[in-house]
């Protein structure tokens, strides 16, 4: 504290000594003072350029305690001109009139990354104003971090009974920003010649750490959970397609992927569109108008790669593979060299961000959405596979495609509109995609093998096994990443699906009886 | 009916020993002997290249054994492949020494990782016959507990299609890590000598070749020797009806689990040749992309013929160093559109247009002799009856 003092001082007495040699000041400090101020204020300011050291020190005291954001400009003009160890020494002042002033700010995140700011500040005189902002907070989370700041900065009392409440206080808060500052606390109280204070202090600051200990592992549960529940939605969604269309006709299609591709980037032209011929306020409406071109464009290549390759390999599943596989080639080419290698979906407004659930919980809103489409796709299937004619077919040729045939379903027409369904659904994965990653070339090769996994062990032809299989997968990666790393964790599941093939080795609900083979 | 052996049985004998010689014997000599200007002047860069394209050709023969007569469609070949050129890019980095750039007797990547001491898998290989004995038995060993699994629980058709899938990827990204001690995305390069021989020289490669070609042939009279085998006859039943071969009292299984890993120890010696010829092994030669790429050498050259996967493997090799050398984008649409093609208009590859053409030749029917395409007769998907 005093060095810092004596620090500021003499800055401030450089600063004195470079005004006085800068003619030019004058004219540029006297130009942008506009906001009427305190005539105390206004003596303060000029006492900065006094000689005495102490009334230059009372004198930042006192801006501190009575300054506003109006004295911004002032001080702006003070340190533009100012040498570097000067500017050093005004920068904190300005950035605590700032804060305060964003105290009042009408955007919550403002008023909360101002709070952090402030509880980090170390400046005392910040908890008034933190205590004076929380009575009319009414966000929540603002008001937690307001608590927390004050709390922080009250550690640093010289009232030891303070100093215990605020730990204790910090403790009940599950303050993952206080746990430096409380392992000194107990470091401090660890030392052979700690008074007595420092003791009860440590012993506080101990039973504090240890809750917000136990409350961040808790957090992280949640969150590895709330990733897991998020990938494992992403693998439904591409999945379902997939999985619909090889139970059908037993045709793995390779190019599932790039037609999420095509999805994705019908969604980045849609963008594209939306900013080169709509003005920009409706710029946020590109992202539900993409969602029925990515469907229509991945159905539409799907229909074409159905009528041109697949329809003339039916009954040869490896085959089909190889030469889907030789589709996505091309595909991913077509777009890398149309494209380019880099293109970005700005998400649009209301997706941006993220909750805060719990404390230390945070949950970015594009991967709720996602779970959401997930639930959405899962129900619109379901209704589509069950309730409706097409779906009814769709079931009965899956079952028994001769018999179907005999009953005059088009089996052909069944197949063709199925694979053109489920290309629409990778489109839909490839649209919602373009909200957690980049547009490019290999979007569909990231996630593909996984979602091939998800079909295997989930089994043919049944929509739970497809659901519990991709929860399975997704929950489990996420769920070994922590301990063994992406790359063995990958290993591990592709071990685990093995080992599960081992026990029901056509997948969670395999046909039974005279439909199995 | 036709079994897919006829066209070796009719070309075994005498083509056999015309297409040896010409790789064993003249192919070297057109390099030795003319000058370098001449015409007929083979260049050192080519022969090396050419040995190259035979070391994939071995590992094609393994593919067509397992894809083309017993019907099961691996596209985790990479990986063996993979694990045999890494035991020999081990022993050459063993074998480096002082000479690295280091100057340390750790292989480079080590050093600049930071390992202080040599990793105790890496210890054996620096024996040459371990090497050699390690680039086979590795793979072979990998493949036979991975195979003892899969075809345990009857995991067929498109499901083990996609595990070994999602094996090339595993694999793929295990090597790529550091902490695997393997090179990470550098992979094993650098390597100077073999047994003594200095890689730089000319003199080495030739005899690099020579073994290539020798060893192919042995791999080639290999497999039409279990081809020819009851158990090869076994290995097609199975790939034309699995039900009816186990109603027959065999256990098919058994027949899987032989060739796979039969396969695999062939990779493994593709792999085995292909380090020391090409001097560099990445975890790039092993994903998923390169595994299929070696599935469509097959099917260019013409599944369920074993010439056809050695002239599938070395024209779609030399087609690739060709284009990628002049249209480095086209590659991807011309690997892509080889796929569709041929898996829809040329079903039996290159070794089956030869056929027909020689059948409008003799002005006979052209279904009398040509083998079945496998599982084209099945109208009915798999697993849908």
């Amino acid at each position: 504290m005093v060095i810092s003092l004596g620090r500021t001082v003499a800055a401030l007495v450089i600063v004195g000594l470079f005004l006085f040699f800068w003619p030019s000041w004058t004219t540029a400090a006297d130009g942008p003072v506009s906001a009427p101020s305190a005539s105390s204020v206004e003596q303060a300011l000029n006492q900065v350029t006094s000689e005495d050291e102490s009334i230059r020190a009372a004198a930042i005291r006192l801006l501190i305690e009575q300054g506003d954001a109006g004295l911004l400009p002032r001080l702006e003009a003070i340190r533009a001109n100012a040498s570097r160890s000067i500017r050093q020494v005004i920068k904190p002042l300005m950035d605590l009139l700032k804060n305060r002033a964003k105290l009042a700010s009408p955007d919550s995140d403002a008023r909360r990354s101002a709070a952090t700011d402030l509880g980090s500040s170390g400046n005392p005189s910040a908890i008034a104003w933190l205590d004076a902002a929380k009575v009319n907070e009414s966000n929540k989370w603002v008001r937690y971090t307001m608590e927390e700041s004050a709390a922080l900065l009250r550690l640093a009392s010289d009232d030891p009974s303070i100093k215990v409440a605020s730990v204790e206080k910090l403790g009940e808060l599950r303050s993952g920003n206080a746990v430096p500052a409380l392992k000194s606390l107990v470091e401090a109280g660890a030392v052979a010649e700690a008074s007595e204070q420092q003791k009860v202090l440590a012993k506080a600051a101990d039973a504090a750490i240890d809750r917000i200990e136990t409350w961040g592992d808790w957090a992280n549960a949640i969150e590895t959970i709330f990733r897991g529940i998020s990938l494992s939605s992403i693998l439904l969604i591409m999945s379902l397609g997939l999985a619909i269309v090889f139970g059908l006709m037993g045709v793995i299609n390779m190019a599932h992927g790039e037609l999420m591709m095509v999805g994705a980037y019908a969604t980045f032209v849609t963008q594209q569109c939306f900013t080169a011929w709509f003005p920009p306020d409706v710029f946020d409406w590109y992202f539900p108008v993409a969602l029925p071109v990515a469907f229509l464009a991945a159905a539409g290549s799907g229909f074409l790669l159905e009528a041109t390759v697949i329809r003339f390999l039916y009954g040869r599943p490896l085959e089909t593979m190889l030469a889907t596989w030789g589709v996505s080639l091309v595909l991913m080419q077509a777009a890398r060299v149309y494209f380019g290698d880099l293109t970005a979906v700005v998400a649009p407004g209301p997706l941006r961000g993220g909750a805060q659930v719990l404390v230390g919980v945070y949950l970015p809103y594009n991967r709720i959405f996602i779970i959401a489409l997930s639930i959405v796709c899962v129900l619109g299937i379901y209704f589509a596979l069950f309730k409706s004619n097409l779906g009814l077919r769709v079931r009965a040729v899956t079952q028994n495609r001769n018999m179907s045939a005999c009953l005059g379903i088009p089996t052909r027409k069944v197949d063709s509109y199925t694979f053109a369904f489920g290309s629409g659904l990778a489109g839909i994965a490839g649209w919602a995609l373009t909200m957690v990653g980049n547009v490019d070339p290999g979007l569909g090769q990231n996630y593909i093998v996984d979602a091939f996994m998800v079909v295997v062990t989930g089994g043919v032809g049944k929509l739970a096994g497809t659901i519990v299989a991709s929860l399975g997968i997704g929950g489990l990666n996420k769920l070994i990443e922590p301990g063994l790393g992406a790359v063995y964790g990958k290993v591990l599941i592709l071990v685990m699906v093995i080992l599960f093939l081992q026990w029901r080795p056509s997948g969670l609900f395999a046909m039974k009886g005279r439909d199995a083979d | 009916m036709s079994d897919g052996t006829t066209d070796t049985n009719r070309g075994g004998g005498l083509s056999f020993w015309v297409v040896g010689g010409i790789l064993l014997v003249v192919m070297p000599l057109l390099n030795l002997l003319p000058p370098e200007d001449s015409w007929f002047h083979l260049s050192d860069f080519s022969l090396n290249r050419f040995g190259k394209f035979l070391a994939f050709a071995i590992l094609a023969l393994g593919l067509d054994l397992i894809w083309g007569y017993t019907g099961i469609l691996s596209l985790g070949q990479g990986v063996f492949f993979g694990l045999g050129a890494y035991c020999m890019g081990m022993h050459m980095m063993l074998t480096i020494g002082k000479e690295s750039v280091y100057g340390s007797d750790m292989p480079d990547f080590m050093v600049w990782n930071q390992v202080k001491e040599l990793p105790l898998f890496w210890k054996p290989f620096y024996s040459f016959p371990a090497a050699v004995i390690g680039a086979l038995l590795v793979p072979m060993a990998f493949a036979l507990v991975f195979g003892f699994f899969a075809f345990r629980s009857r995991i067929k058709g498109v499901y083990f299609a996609i595990i070994t899938q999602a094996l090339a990827l595993a694999a793929w990204l295990v090597f790529n890590r550091n902490d695997t001690n393997l090179g990470g995305t550098n992979g094993l390069t650098d390597f100077k000598q073999v047994i003594g021989y200095r890689l730089s020289e000319p003199g080495t490669q030739r005899v690099l070749y020579i073994v290539t070609v020798v060893c192919l042939g042995a791999s080639y009279l290999l497999c039409r020797w279990i081809i020819r085998s009851r158990a090869g006859r076994v290995l097609v039943a199975v790939r034309d009806s699995e039900k009816r071969v186990v109603f027959s009292g065999y256990t098919p299984p058994n027949y899987k689990l032989f060739v796979f890993v039969v396969s695999a120890g062939l990779a493994g010696l593709a792999g085995l040749l292909y380090a020391p010829q090409v001097g560099i092994i990445t975890p790039a030669q092993i994903g998923v992309l390169p595994s299929l790429e070696m599935v469509i050498w097959v099917a260019v050259g013409g599944r369920g013929s074993l010439a056809g996967a050695v002239l599938g493997a070395v024209s779609v090799n030399y087609g690739r160093s060709v284009l990628t050398n002049y249209f480095p984008e086209l590659w991807p649409f011309m690997l892509g559109g080889l796929f569709v093609l041929v898996v829809l208009l040329f079903p039996d590859g290159m070794v089956g247009m030869i056929r027909k053409g020689k059948d409008l030749l003799t002005r006979r029917k052209a279904s009398e002799e040509r083998p079945i395409v496998p599982n084209q007769k099945i109208v009915v998907p798999e697993g849908k009856r």
